[in-house]
């Protein structure tokens, strides 16, 4: 049971963070399909300091310096985003898949010559972090507590505060909802897009690194992180777009996720005779399920997706 | 000279190869950049593909080999394309098409069928896979691509709990259908003879293409093409002008789902490869079919020479020298593709601009000409 909590939390918190830099993203009225590529190679920057820091470093400065690795690398990976959907006009679809598939094959790339490099032998795509992971966690009792849990409570706050009291926060949303309007008022329309792509750069990366360190102590590059970018932008329009509430939609995920993680640690559930691969499909079905009863009346950024033109009326 | 770059087709054209070559160079760089000794004859090597063997023979065989995974890349590239044309991202084609794999595999080994009944099942799933995200969109007002990404995982966990039934006692690989089923082997049609007894190289080559012919009569010449592409164009209007928007999406959807779907049999229905039923990722397939349906131009018959140029180079990934590179390089430089594909329209929109700048001067140049004679002419 404990297990089960434990593992709830470390992928609601993947999931809160992703979903909260698609939800700036999408405030800013640019949506932000590349979110998966972001996770990734935010999940490279963090494992490459992991692999490269001295593990006799304290934990503090480890966490402080794996996440800012994370950070940096989602931000700079970010702003491709940026130049091609804000400045080139570029169809977003198009480019947030285009981010996806690279990020994939950019880390393997990478991480496979990395390793070739070291060892000729080795062609894996996999970085390995066992002493370093230990910096994220504190045991108290049996239950693991992941320093990510904290983060990702203080990254929703802060995305709360910043959303809807500050100015810059307010005027982030206008250019989602009319961006004519924001211009109107001397908001520059540009730079809030690419503040709000920006952001999710951040949250994306950050989610990235903490998904790769939620299970096992290595990770192979070549599985990407799974199609949970987008179950983060599902659980951002059953939150409606609003950091609380997608809060809790990430915790209904995350449970689901957990199940097919320690379903064989619960005698009932074992009873039932379910194959593996159907807990596994669960948190897809129930993303579908919900965003069937959701998605109708949305309450979508209503300009969310649709290039600004200063020209156009 | 300037009709000619006029031409949408040839500025369609124009703007593939820019993305082609500029994806060529950064793939080139990122080589430069891990390892500088051998940049240049690993990027040769992904360019050449079957032309690395050095006996004809060879090369004809492995060039049939190439063509036997571009009938599944083409197929996969037509969803996309097609959905496309109606306004749909048809990101789901992935998915789709580990779907058509799992109907005509399971259909082939477990029930015993011929390869016509496969391929009809596979098209029946798949475009029933491919109305589910037509129903949810048309009804729910559901992000296509997210439902067709979740539908991807579900579809490829669905396909590894099933074809686990089929599979080889001490591997993860499913049943060779040369042993096991036959009947089901996509026939040749002799095709083989002409790549040097490739019986890989099935009818799915020439069929993928008659298909691709298909879908741009079906696009351009016929009135059911005509209301689909004018729903994506906009719902409203073609809802107001009597369409049934909400059908036409849908049907999108179940054809689009059917084409991807038959890629799947077309390439595992050759014996070409065995399926793994401890595959943890949704294969590359139908995300290379976005690369393909945009290098393309969003043109089927394009889109024919683009499948085959990523699959070629994808291919030719496998010829890199693996003490330094690997073989994904390949797929870095088509994602680079598809992300300078989203710069086409802007690629476009300065050619014409400089078009419409250097017939300004022209006009000018002429004016000014004009101007001067008219003033000789008052002396």
């Amino acid at each position: 049971m404990l297990l089960l909590i434990q593992y709830t939390l470390i992928f609601a918190s993947v999931l809160l963070l992703v979903a909260l830099g698609g939800c700036f993203s999408e405030h800013s009225g640019v949506i932000n399909l590349g979110l998966e590529g972001i996770m990734v190679i935010g999940a490279l920057g963090g494992a490459l300091m992991m692999r490269y820091l001295p593990s006799t470093l304290p934990a503090f400065v480890m966490i402080v310096c794996v996440l800012l690795g994370a950070v940096v690398f989602g931000v700079v990976y970010s702003s491709l985003l940026g130049v091609a959907c804000i400045n080139f006009k570029a169809d977003q679809t198009i480019v947030g898949t285009a981010l996806n598939m690279l990020g994939v094959a950019a880390a393997t790339v990478l991480v496979k010559a990395i390793n070739t490099a070291a060892n000729p032998d080795d062609v894996s795509s996999e970085i390995q972090y066992v002493d370093a992971k230990k910096a994220f966690l504190v045991n108290i009792g049996s239950f693991e507590f992941n320093w990510f849990m904290l983060v990702a409570v203080v990254m929703l706050i802060v995305a709360y505060v910043v959303l809807y009291k500050t100015r810059f926060g307010l005027r982030l949303m206008a250019c989602g909802e009319h961006p004519q309007a924001a211009d109107s008022v001397g908001i520059n329309v540009y730079k809030m897009r690419w503040a709000g792509v920006l952001i999710s750069g951040v949250y994306g990366g950050l989610g990235g690194i903490c998904y790769i360190l939620a299970g096992v102590s290595l990770w192979k590059f070549e599985n990407g992180v799974a199609g949970f970018g987008f179950l983060a932008l599902a659980v951002m329009i059953f939150g409606q777009w609003k950091p609380t509430r997608i809060a809790l939609a990430a915790l209904l995920f995350g449970f689901f996720r957990a199940l097919s993680n320690v379903y064989f640690g619960f005698p009932f559930l074992m009873a039932l005779n379910i194959p593996g691969s159907v807990y596994n499909m669960m948190p897809y079905i129930i993303s579908l399920v919900v965003l069937a009863f959701t998605s109708k009346h949305s309450r979508a950024p209503k300009a969310e997706g649709i290039p600004y033109d200063k020209g156009s009326r | 000279m300037k009709k000619f770059l006029k031409n949408n087709a040839v500025q369609a054209l124009i703007a593939s190869l820019i993305c082609i070559v500029l994806g060529l160079l950064i793939g080139y760089v990122v080589l430069l950049f891990i390892n500088p000794a051998g940049a240049g004859e690993a990027i040769l090597a992904v360019i050449k593909n079957f032309w690395n063997y050095s006996r004809a023979n060879l090369q004809i065989k492995n060039f049939g080999n190439t063509l036997v995974k571009t009938a599944p890349l083409l197929m996969c590239a037509l969803s996309v394309l097609f959905a496309y044309k109606v306004g749909l991202f048809n990101i789901g084609a992935a998915g789709q098409y580990v779907v058509g794999t799992c109907a005509s595999l399971y259909a082939a080994l477990a029930w015993g069928w011929g390869w016509l009944p496969c391929l009809l099942f596979a098209i029946v799933c798949g475009g029933v896979y491919g109305a589910i995200v037509g129903l949810l969109k048309a009804y729910c007002n559901v992000n296509e691509v997210i439902s067709g990404i979740m539908l991807n995982w579900i579809g490829l966990y669905t396909t590894n709990m099933l074809l686990a039934k089929v599979k080889e006692s001490t591997s993860p690989y499913t049943l060779h259908l040369k042993t096991a089923a036959p009947q089901a082997i996509l026939p040749t049609l002799g095709l083989e003879k002409l790549f040097n007894g490739n019986t890989n190289v099935t009818i799915a080559v020439p069929l993928a293409i008659l298909i691709a012919v298909a879908i741009l009569i079906l696009l351009d010449k016929t009135r059911l093409g005509y209301e689909l592409k004018a729903t994506g164009n906009n719902k409203n209007a073609a809802k107001y002008a009597g369409m049934a928007e909400r059908r036409n999406i849908i049907l999108t959807l179940v054809i689009a789902g059917a084409l991807a779907a038959l890629g799947g049999s077309f390439l595992y229905l050759t014996d070409f490869e065995q399926w793994s039923v401890t595959q943890s990722a949704v294969p590359g397939m139908g995300f290379n079919g976005i690369a393909a349906a945009f290098l393309g131009g969003l043109n089927p018959i394009g889109t024919i020479f683009a499948s085959y140029f990523i699959q070629h180079i994808t291919v030719g990934g496998a010829y890199v020298d693996k003490t330094m590179y690997s073989s994904q390089i390949s797929d870095l430089i088509s994602s680079l593709i598809v992300y300078l594909c989203g710069f086409v329209l802007f690629i476009k929109y300065a050619m014409n601009q400089g078009l419409a700048k250097s017939e300004d001067k022209q006009k000018q140049k002429a004016a000014a000409l004009a101007a001067q004679s008219g003033k000789g002419g008052e002396k």
